[in-house]
Parts: structure tokens; sequence; C-alpha cells
């Protein structure tokens, strides 16, 4: 009886090994950069074991639920879809309506929990596009982008009205790479973003004067030293001091001395880039290159329309993070509230970037199921 | 592939333009991944001189500094809250390396309290690691050489020099002007953190409290310089804060310290007011306690003892005490009936001993077996007569009667600048159904006409309602704040006025009836004899409360010592013409309002009256504006 038991758990617990439902070398990069990250974060945070802990063990809730994720077939995933997003986007209008936040209203109060429902749309919003082309003829037309750009709109304003730029960047950027991916007509891509180019001034008229302000700094920091450029200055002061070889791990003065903010958060890349240098920046963006890379090749693994476009969409998504995270410190791009994937300290961040890659395990596990 | 499927969907196409797409999309990505790293390769190789330059001067700290708390004064300028000089350990958590291994150490050489370092680790949380955090307040001299000694074994721990709050009359101003406490984390929730950032002590209670915003000022800061350990080297700019405002109270000391003492320790409260402009003058609870040991952390052991104490020194009686008002009540229900036309002065009453409302069998007593005979509205406060107020309060009803209190505001804040005000009771029909969900009966109105029943009266809202009659009628909100002083050399301004309400007596010759009556009775009434030797006419009223209910056991059990039956008080002003004090005397045990609450009035009134009021206050003018405040900055 007992050896039937054992036998039976040796058989499951093999199988699990020679059929992993990971990708290995994806969860190997991840866990890396999970490590640069809370070694990064040890020293920004100056050396307070207290956030490195708390920040591991979201860690490890995103790896759970990633694993979890990883289990569900992309087919149920599929069918769930429109649910999931009309859920999110509820979620959004009752934070709009009643949420409370520090100045934005962006976090809703569960009692036990207060989390942002934005940040479910960051995956919601790339399985809904991908399941409405997957219905429909490609590449798109006119038409199908009229309705895509209505799924992709909605949310986006309303994540932008809280006011809450970066993430409301993030969201439409998935949506749109769906688009992209799905082999929308380069010509269509040029009108598009010839309109866009024209939409901008009318859209300058909405944004909010800090948004604003921090556009207008970008284009001159040292008008504003104790502002809105104060940042972007003390962030290239910090970068830029780093030299080629960097200053050493827990030797950047810029962040221990406080001139840096956000240190821990937003600007932790400055942190990364003061103590490591430029090799430690390279390879730090080499091993997102990797990520991304291996992401898209498991979505062009994937045999069919709605897993490859949602794992192609999450995989494009997570270089807007590293692009407009890295132009903001190095003053390349305004100072928008992207964190850097997996480095930067936040739990929210953290675990819905892990549940992002739990969807593209799973759509890596299930390829030949989807195949037969 | 027939024509007619073409805009169908069609798997392998669908996967071969994802992979094209897929391939741009990656190459777009490195190429702009590309575009990132060649700006990281500007500014970390091609501008790394320059940026490291500037990274070395980049050494400048923003420090905060704290304001140096308002003074309170008396109205004659007597120091009831001072700022001295004192020292207290801080700690900067970025140079400890194992912070319970040192918190330990260290409280092996100066004394350090649980709830210190409960404190200490609640204010880290709330700074940097680089910024240094108070453990130890106040140290002794002691203390600070034997730390000093073994400093070279603590680096990161320094003894700074600070200014403490000091109350130096003590016990006195506890309740009146309170306290200063540690900042603690209910603070931090609700305050300011930028205003606060330098500041470790915040107002508790009292008009420490009241007036904190006045009292605290604003931070100042300065830019230092530090070498690459954050020592600092040197100031390159400062701000200096700005002091807070220097509070002078209406309250004056000497008549604070003569109340209190007649007191002789016996619990109870006074209030004296000038009912010409609702200044409080004295405010006194016994039992009282050293307000000293809060403002840096009492031990929880003395504070159990406070709070556990059975005459509860820690409550302020002056607001929060419930008495129930007694007879002090029925100068005004007589006032009642004349203003609503229910009575004359001359209208008089047969008292027989016992008051029965017409239809019932249950008697009201009088105070005097056998009744007092017939007697008008002066004879019936002056020996207080209950029967001539049972049959008012009757004729009145619940609804007038509670109307007309009201305008003496009985039932509500006086609106005094002080926190944590209690309302009383003022018995009305709306009360008791909010209170009880129950119907109002005409029993309950017979005995509200003599104060008592569900009546129930801070000893301040009693005081503010006798200083509204001894100015014929005309309310003023009770206020302690007389002048604020602003900078170091400013001139104490008259602090803002709020509006007075409109009289609320219709007719003059009413208030005199009333006033009559009152007169009589420190003549010929209930406490005769008490206006002998003083220069004045006093008017005033005694009142005598059961303590128990004389069914509980309570009143069985202490029914051998009368002394201890009562709540006794005593209402007074003077002179009866023209007031210019008002009090109210409460105490908690007594034998009768008469033979323990008047005799206590009666020191209070020639502690004020008899000494030149009028130059008093000319002087108390002069001695504000020569105040040089040069106290401990």
């Amino acid at each position: 009886m007992i050896d039937e038991l054992i036998l039976e758990w040796r058989h499951r617990l093999g199988s699990m090994w020679r059929k992993p439902r990971v990708d290995l070398p994806l969860l190997g990069a991840l866990l890396l950069l999970m490590g640069v990250g809370l070694m990064t974060l040890y020293s920004a945070s100056d050396l307070d074991r207290g956030q490195v802990i708390s920040q591991a063990l979201r860690f490890v809730l995103g790896l759970v639920l990633m694993a979890a994720i990883a289990r569900i077939p992309p087919l149920t995933l599929r069918n769930w879809t429109p649910w999931l997003y009309a859920g999110s986007v509820v979620l959004l209008v009752v934070v709009v309506v009643l949420g409370e936040g520090r100045g934005a209203n962006r976090w809703l109060d569960l009692r036990i929990v207060r989390f942002q429902p934005s940040e479910l749309l960051k995956l919601t919003m790339p399985m809904m596009v991908a399941w409405y082309l997957n219905g429909r003829p490609l590449p798109p037309g006119w038409t199908t982008l009229g309705v895509v750009g209505g799924l992709i709109a909605i949310p986006a304003a309303l994540v932008a009205k809280q006011p809450d730029l970066g993430t409301a960047l993030l969201i439409a950027a998935s949506g749109a790479f769906g688009v992209f991916l799905s082999g929308l007509a380069w010509w269509r891509i040029g009108v598009l973003l010839g309109a866009f180019a024209g939409v901008v001034p009318v859209a300058w008229h909405f944004l909010h004067d800090y948004q604003r302000n921090r556009v207008l700094t970008l284009l001159d920091p040292e008008a504003d030293p104790l502002g809105n450029g104060w940042h972007i200055i003390q962030s290239k002061i910090a970068v830029g001091s780093g030299g080629l070889w960097g200053k050493g791990w827990h030797h950047g003065t810029q962040s221990r001395l406080e001139f840096l903010p956000e240190h821990t958060t937003d600007f932790i890349f400055s942190v990364f880039a003061e103590e490591w240098g430029l090799v430690g920046v390279l390879l730090l963006l080499a091993l997102y290159v990797f990520i991304i890379a291996r992401c898209l090749w498991i979505a062009a693994e994937a045999k069919d329309t709605y897993a490859r476009l949602l794992a192609g969409a999450i995989s494009m998504a997570l270089f807007v993070y590293v692009m407009v995270n890295g132009g903001m410190i190095t003053g390349m791009l305004p100072v928008v509230g992207v964190p850097l994937p997996l480095v930067s300290y936040g739990g929210t961040s953290a675990v819905s970037l892990l549940a992002g890659f739990g969807v593209l395990m799973s759509i890596h596990a299930h390829r030949k199921m989807v195949a037969s | 592939m027939p024509r007619a499927f073409k805009p169908l969907k069609e798997a392998r196409h669908e996967a071969a333009l994802f992979r094209r797409r897929a391939l741009a999309g990656f190459l777009i990505i490195v190429a702009c991944l590309i575009v990132l790293g060649v700006r990281f390769s500007v500014l970390q190789v091609r501008q790394h001189d320059e940026f490291s330059a500037r990274s070395e001067a980049n050494r400048v700290l923003t420090r905060p500094l704290a304001p140096a708390r308002g003074l309170i004064y008396d109205r004659n300028g007597v120091l009831l809250a001072e700022n001295v000089a004192a020292f207290r350990l801080e700690v900067t958590p970025e140079h400890v390396r194992d912070m319970p291994g040192l918190l330990a150490r260290l409280g092996g050489i100066v004394p350090i309290s649980d709830d210190d370092i409960a404190r200490f680790n609640a204010l880290r949380k709330s700074k940097r690691s680089y910024q240094s955090v108070p453990l130890r307040m106040k140290l002794s001299e002691e203390e600070i050489a034997k730390f000093s000694i073994n400093r070279w074994a603590f680096p990161g721990v320094e003894v700074v020099p600070y200014l403490t709050r000091s109350y130096p009359l003590g016990a006195e101003f506890a309740h009146t002007v309170g306290y200063v406490g540690r900042i603690d984390e209910d603070d931090l929730a609700k305050l300011d953190r930028g205003d606060y950032a330098g500041t470790t002590h915040i107002g508790k209670t009292g008009v420490e409290r009241y007036y904190e915003d006045r009292l605290h000022g604003e931070p100042g800061y300065e830019q230092v310089e530090v070498n690459a350990d954050h020592r600092p080297l040197r100031v390159l700019d400062r701000v200096a804060p700005k002091p807070g405002q220097n509070l002078y109270l209406t309250i004056d000391s000497h008549l604070q310290e003569v109340t209190e003492a007649t007191f002789e320790g016996r619990a109870g409260a006074a209030v004296v007011i000038d009912p010409r402009n609702g200044e409080v003058l004295a405010m006194v609870s016994v039992p009282s306690f050293d307000p000293n040991p809060f403002v840096n952390g009492i031990a929880g052991v003395d504070y159990a003892a406070l709070l556990n104490a059975p005459d509860k020194p820690l409550l302020n009686r002056v607001i929060r005490g419930g008495y129930a008002p007694g007879s002090t009540m029925k100068p005004f229900v007589g006032l009642g009936g004349l203003e609503l036309g229910l009575r004359r002065p001359s209208d008089t009453v047969l008292s027989t001993g016992e008051f029965f409302i017409p239809g019932q069998s249950r008697a009201y007593r009088d105070d005097v077996r056998g009744g007092q005979g017939r007697v008008d509205l002066v004879q019936a406060i002056a020996k207080s007569v209950n029967t001539y107020f049972y049959s008012l309060a009757l004729d009145m009803g619940i609804d007038r009667f509670s109307d007309f209190m009201d305008r003496f505001g009985f039932g509500r804040p006086t609106g005094i600048d002080l926190v944590g005000e209690g309302k009383g009771v003022l018995p009305s029909r709306d009360w008791k159904r909010g209170r009880f969900n129950q119907a109002w009966y005409p029993g309950e109105t017979v005995i509200a006409g003599i104060g008592q029943g569900y009546w129930v009266v801070t000893p301040l809202q009693l005081a503010n309602a006798v200083a509204t009659l001894a100015d014929r009628g005309q309310p003023h909100t009770p206020h302690l704040l007389r002048a604020v002083q602003s900078g170091l050399d400013g001139r104490p301004e008259p602090a803002p006025r709020v509006a007075a309400p409109a009289n609320v007596i219709k007719r003059p010759d009413n208030w005199l009836a009333v006033q009559q009556g009152m007169i009589e009775v420190v003549k010929s009434g209930t406490a005769r004899g008490l206006n002998d030797g003083f220069p004045y006419a006093i008017a005033g009223k005694t009142g005598t409360a059961e303590r128990y209910s004389r069914t509980t056991e309570e009143w069985t059990s202490i029914s051998a010592s009368p002394i201890e039956r009562h709540q006794v008080l005593f209402e007074a002003f003077a002179p009866a013409d023209d007031a210019r004090i008002a009090v109210i005397v409460a105490l908690e045990a007594g034998r009768s309002g008469a033979h323990d609450a008047a005799p206590i009035a009666r020191k209070i009134l020639d502690a004020w009256l008899p000494g030149d009021q009028e130059q008093q206050g000319r002087d108390t003018r002069t001695k504000i504006a020569a105040a040089s405040p040069e106290p401990a900055r």
C-alpha cells in the first residue's frame, strides 16, 4: 500500500521533472534578474534587510502565482479573456468612482490587501486584444483596428485619468504590440503614427500641470534645479559618476546621501548604474534582451494566434518598461513612473510581471497540445 | 484554397506573418536598447569626469531646525510653561551595525526604558537611516558624564542639546495649561511631517494642545556640507526657524493658587469667570498631578498609578466632570417663570412640606419638614424652597423649561478653548427619547425644577451660566487666551474675540427680582453670614444634591457619615449690582453647599475683589507690555 503510494509520487515527481511546465532558460534568467534586483535594493535601501526580505517575499508570491498560471491551458485563458477584461475595466471604474490613494486614485482597498486594478490590465489588455484578433481575419483592416483601438483607449484613458501616465502608457503599449504582431500593414502603421503626431499638440492640453512640467523639465533640467529638474540632474550625476566600472556595490554616494529621490523604486536603475558602471548596465540590458528574445521565441512556437499574440505582446511590453525607465534615469525621456522590471522595489508591479511570465510559461508548456 | 475563404483564418499564413513581425519587433527593440546603451556610455564614459566632479561637490544636506515653542504666561506675565535647556541621546542608525546589541550595551550605562525603545523604533521608521533619532530624553548630569567616558564604544550615538518643556507651577496648572509629550505614531499620522521634521514634542492636552498651531512655530533649515562619511563640515546656508507665539492666558496664577489651596485636597472643581467678558480667571480641578514627567515620557508604573487612582487626578473635572446642579438651578428656574410670564415676583406659593402633582399620590418633599409657609420668589430662592419650583416647573412644562435653560448654555459645550469638553445633560423630551427611547413624565419635570433628575452639568457650564446671569443676561464665551505675542520682541496683541451672543433676558426687572433672592441667600437665607465683612454685596446660591440614590447600597453604607453623603455646590457673583467675578465651587463630598462649598467661594472672592481690581487690570496691561521675553530660546 505504502509502496504503491511512494511509487505513484515518484512517478508524479518524475513527470514534473521530465515535463516541466516551466521554460528553464527563461526561469533561470528571471531568477538571475531577481537576484540582481534584491542585491541592488539592499544597497539602495541602505542595507535595510527588512525591505529586501519583503521584496523577496513578493517575488516568492509572484513565482507561486506564475507556477499556478503556468498550469492553466491557454485555451482556458482564451475562454476567460472577455470576462477578465470586462472585470478589470469595471474595477477600474470603481476605483475612479470611490478609489482612494495618495493624491492619485489608483488603489482599491480590499481591507486585507490594497491593489491597483490598473495592474490587472497589464495582463488582461493584451489578452483581450489577442482574443479579439484571434477571431478576425488577419492582417487587420481599419474596422478591426477601430474596435481594437476602442478596447485599448477606454481603459488606458481611465488609468491616465487617475492620473497614472506610466501605467496607462504600458497598458496602451501592450495592446498596440498585439496589433503590430498581428501583421498590421506597415503603411497603416505609418498612417497611425502620422495621426498620432498630429494629436500630440491636442493631447498637450489635456495633460496635468505636473505632467507638462516633467516634459518641459526634460528639455532643460538645469532651469529648475530644485523642483522637477532635481530628479533628472541627480539621476544623471549618479549614472555619470559611475563611469565604466562603477563605484562598487554599496559605494554609490548619490543615493546614500539622499540626493537621489525614489532610489529604491523608480530610480533604482540609477543606483545600479552608479555602483556597477557601464559594464554592469550593458550586462543588465543584455539580460533583458535575452529574456525578451526567449519570450518572443516562445511566442513564435505557439501554434494558435491567440497564444502567439498574447505571448508576443507581453514580451514586447517588457521592453517598454526597460526603455522608459532607462530613458528616464538618463534624461532621455520624461519622468514617468515606470519601474525597472523585477528590480524596482514594489509589490504589485513584480507580481503582475511574474503573472505575465506565468502566461508565457503556460503557452510554452502547452504548445504541443494546442498543435494537436 | 478557394477564394471565398480568403478573408477567413489561415493558420499557417498567420503564423508566418507573426514570425516576421516578431523578428521585426525584436530588431526594433534591440535598436532602441542600443540607443539606450549609447546614452549610458555617453554619460558614463564621455561625460564621466564632469559628473564625477559634480558628484564630489554634491555633498550638501538640508537639515531641519526645530522652532522654539511659544511660552505660556498667566494674565500678569507669570511663566506657566517654559523651555529649558536639556540633553538627550540621539542615535544615527546608519552608523550602527547591531542595533539591539547597541541598545542593550547602552542601557547598561544610561537607563533606557522599554517605552523609550518602543518610541525610538517607531520614529526610526519615519526617518532615513542617516538622520539621527532621539532615544532618551532629559539626561541627568551624571548620565551625561557616564556616557561621555564611554562614548568611544558607541559610534553613532551622541548627546544633543535641546529645549524641553517645563511647567514651573506643576500640578496647579496641569489641567489648564496641559502638557506636551513626545510625538507618537498617532500624532505622526495627523501632522504635517515637513512642519514637524525637527520637532520632538507636541501639545497633548489643555492649552498646549488647543493652541498647538500657535505655539509650535515654523521650522527653519540649514544646508550643511558633509564629507564622504556624512560628517558635517560647515554650514552653507541657514534659514532660522520662526519661534511659536507666546500666549498670555486669562488666568491669574495667584487666584488659581488661592483657589486650589482652599480645597485642601478635597475632590472637586472651581471655576472663576469675569462675567463682563468671559475671561476665565481661575479653573481648578482637585486632585491634580505633576505634568512635568509626561513631557519626556512618564514611566508606565507611575502612569498606571495616576490612571487607577480612585479620585481620578487625570480627570479635568472643570470640563469633563458631571454634577447634579441641584438647587443652584433655582435662580434660573425662577427667572424663567418671570420671563415666560408664569409668575410675578410677588406671587406666593404655600410650602407645606410636601408637593403633589394633581391627581397623583407621590409626594415631592421640601427640605424642611412641615414646610416653610407662604413664600414669594425672593424667599423661595433665599430659603431654597422646593415647592415653589416644583409647581413652577410643572406650570412651565418640560418643553418651555428646557428651551429657557438652553439659553444659558446647559446641555452643550460652552466653546471654551480646550479640547474634550463635556456636554452635560439638559433634561428634555428629545434628550430622553434619544437616550432611553421613552416618553417624558410630568414627575420628571417637577424634579428637574430643583436641578435633580436627569440634570448633569460640568462646573464650567454652571460657571458660564452664572456669569451670564451676573452680566444681566449677556453671555460671553468663556475663554483662556487673553493675548498673543508673535516674534521675539513683538507686543502682545489681544486675542481675537468671539462675537457675544444676544442677551437672553427680556425684562431687567425680572433679573432684579432674582438678584434680590440671591443676595438674600447670603444675608438671611441658606448661606447667611457669608457676606459679613465683605465690602460688596454678594449674590449667591447653594446647591446640595444627594450623591447616591437612597435606594442603593452605597447610600446605606455611608449613611453613618453625613459629611460624605452629598455633592455640594455654591455659585456666586459679586459685586451683586455690577459683577466683576462669577464663581462656582463644586465638591464631590460634603454636608451641604452652605457648609462646605460657600466658604471656599468666599475665600476666592476675598482673594480677588477687595484688592482694587481696576488697578489690577491696569497693572496687567502694563505687565504684559513690559514682559520681555528673554526665556530660554
